[in-house]
């Protein structure tokens, strides 16, 4: 197959003589990481996901040995004061409060308090990573996956096959997707709705974006020289799209795709949230928000930390997105 | 303008038919048997289960029973929920609500996205636009339900300004809903204004306005704006349709008895006549506004038309 790669121009130049000022050796992707490494945001953005997936990867590391299912239930009849930093009266002892277990707030040994069942909430945040990152990375592997490969054949032959494609795009666009979340995941009885099912379900409502994404870039690509060139060079089909197409609708699919990593841990928490996807035993920052809601005003550190938790990864995210954005198009520079 | 017209229509039919299809497919027919799951454990009478199945056409084939259900619906009959209550008369009380919430949002997001943008584009890199860009983007990665618990904490229950949730008092009770869904677009909207406006101010036409000695304020203001504009108005027009399909979560955290929450009810209830029909409603509503857009996209930019 060596005898198809284009290197004839590197070949044909001429070996001496005067050469032209070395200025811009570097390809799209090293011009990129030079970019990059200048950038304090994108130092941010990558360290803040680097300590998140150590802690999908390693919960037990920074948990601080607590077992987030090791739970001390206790009913405080006597607790009239809850000791928490957000509560002032007269949003203390409230008469209803002294007969329910009262949440602890942060105090010695519990750094998020506990909830109501007594499990300590650090340990619960610090587990729930793992979902929201798993979720997350998954979905946007398999829609970025799907949108490659339906993108570039839709893009790349055109005719019925694209306007096939383009149709049932629309269809899927039009469905709003956490209102097709909720329809899909009723479908499924509450206790098989796992880290899976939501996968799947999310995947399917979220790839014709970059279908649209990559269709459009390898219909900017195709019709370029180098393109000729290859073919013209007798490169099959197959070669010609995975080479000398791809590569170049690549960029735009990997900014979409830290964004979207973003979003769609977002999505996964809303559906959680409002009670059709990730269950109860499940530690899931959604499932932690969707039971908290109900204790907003005697407990809110509740809603707080999974809140801020979730709020940080997504902020990470989309940071990389934003910052991946400005290094890879040259436009913006 | 009219055969873009026409072709845009003719794309939308298909799309229509297949969007409410799957709806009335995943709802309808995956789950099994619906009216077995009526009764739950006891058996229902013969002659109810007869009168049920000739009502949803159930002994018809599926595309028979879609076509049907398309039909019933054109004459406004959407079916009933459970006690019999028919779905237009839901709608009829929901929808109120959702739109008043959508509109709060949308004046929000219009008035300060807008404003917010310009400022910020005027001088790439200064202060406001280093501003507007961090502030935009710590609320797009704040999802809406945490945004809500934060503003009910802070303005509801600390300091009481606003009614924690309901509507029992009137236009302020949507108000803190409304800015709490409204801020993603916004943030989408302040963002999408500074980029058009950066690229439109280093445009021939606004060398040459200033050039010809117009002041800085026409020149921003009536050359560059009216272009920049453009953009921001279609994402706007999508973005309607997606504030009155999209407000499930709002509604869900300030307990408002709209559409949204309506929908997330009646799924969590098995509801199926109730989730489709408000379902197709909203899938409707967000292609028709989408189709408004493009249609009013080729109206202002003639580049569009053409191609």
């Amino acid at each position: 197959m060596s005898s198809t790669r284009v290197e004839v121009p590197e070949q044909l130049a001429p070996p001496s003589g005067p050469q032209p000022p070395a200025e811009r050796v570097a390809g799209l992707w090293s011009d990129a990481w030079l970019e990059l490494r200048r950038r304090p945001m994108f130092w941010i953005s990558a360290s803040l996901i680097a300590v998140l997936l150590l802690i999908a990867i390693f919960p037990g590391l920074f948990s601080r040995g607590i077992d987030p299912r090791d739970c001390h239930l206790k009913v405080d009849y006597e607790g009239e004061r809850v000791n928490n930093f957000l509560l002032r009266p007269p949003y203390v002892a409230q008469p209803d409060m002294l007969d329910l277990p009262v949440p602890d707030a942060i105090r010695a040994g519990h750094w998020f308090g506990t909830d109501l069942f007594g499990c300590d909430y650090y340990a619960m945040t610090i587990h729930s990573t793992r979902n929201s990152i798993v979720v997350g990375l998954s979905v946007t592997a398999g829609i970025v996956l799907v949108g490659l490969l339906l993108g570039s054949i839709a893009g790349y032959f055109g005719g019925v096959v694209d306007s096939l494609i383009a149709r049932v795009t629309d269809v899927v666009l039009a469905i709003p997707t956490v209102l097709g979340g909720i329809v899909l995941l009723s479908l499924v009885r509450p206790r098989d709705r796992g880290v899976a099912l939501v996968v799947g379900v999310l995947v399917l409502l979220a790839w014709p974006t970059v279908v649209r994404l990559v269709r459009g870039s390898v219909l900017s690509v195709k019709e370029l020289e180098y393109v000729d060139a290859a073919r013209a060079l007798g490169a099959p089909t197959r070669r010609i799209i995975w080479r000398h197409v791809l590569p170049n609708a690549l960029a735009p699919a990997l900014v979409y795709a830290a964004t979207t990593v973003g979003v769609i841990i977002t999505a996964e928490a809303a559906l959680t949230f409002i009670g059709v996807g990730l269950q109860v035993p499940a530690l899931s920052w959604g499932v932690m928000l969707n039971t908290a809601q109900d204790s907003i005003i005697r407990a809110p550190h509740l809603l707080l930390f999974p809140g801020i938790f979730l709020s940080i990864t997504v902020f990470a995210f989309i940071l990389l997105g934003d910052v991946l954005r400005d290094a890879l198009d040259p436009k913006l520079r | 303008m009219g055969r873009y017209l026409a072709r845009r229509l003719l794309q939308f039919i298909p799309v229509f038919f297949g969007a409410t299809f799957l709806i009335y497919f995943l709802v309808f027919v995956i789950p099994g048997d619906p009216i077995a799951a009526l009764g739950g454990d006891r058996p229902i009478a013969p002659s109810v289960v007869a009168k049920l199945r000739e009502q949803y056409h159930l002994d018809d084939s599926l595309p028979v029973q879609y076509g049907k259900y398309l039909v019933d619906m054109v004459h406004g009959d959407f079916g009933t929920d459970f006690r019999g209550r028919p779905v237009s008369d839901i709608f009829a009380q929901r929808l109120p609500v959702t739109a008043r919430l959508a509109l709060v949002a949308f004046a929000f997001e219009v008035v300060l996205g807008i404003v917010a943008g310009v400022v910020a584009g005027i001088r790439k890199k200064g202060f406001m636009d280093t501003l507007v860009l961090a502030t935009t983007l710590v609320v797009v990665s704040v999802p809406i339900f945490v945004l809500g618990y934060t503003a009910q904490l802070l303005f509801s229950i600390k300091l009481g300004w606003l009614p924690l949730a309901g509507i029992q008092s009137g236009w302020k009770s949507y108000l803190l809903p409304g800015i709490v869904l409204g801020s993603v677009s916004l943030a989408y909207v302040a963002r999408l204004t500074r980029a058009s406006v950066v690229e439109n101010l280093r445009a021939d036409y606004v060398r040459t306005a200033t050039a010809k000695g117009l002041s800085r304020t026409r020149v921003v203001g009536q050359h560059t704006l009216r272009n920049s504009l453009i953009p921001v108005i279609t994402f706007l027009g999508v973005d309607l349709g997606g504030l009155l399909g999209g407000a499930i979560i709002t509604e869900t955290v300030f307990n408002l008895p709209g559409l949204g929450r309506q929908v997330a009810q009646s799924v969590i209830n098995q509801e199926g006549t109730v989730v489709v029909g408000i379902v197709t409603f909203l899938v409707l509503i967000y292609m028709v506004s989408s189709l408004v857009v493009d249609v009013l996209y080729a109206g202002l930019d003639p580049r569009i038309r053409y191609e």
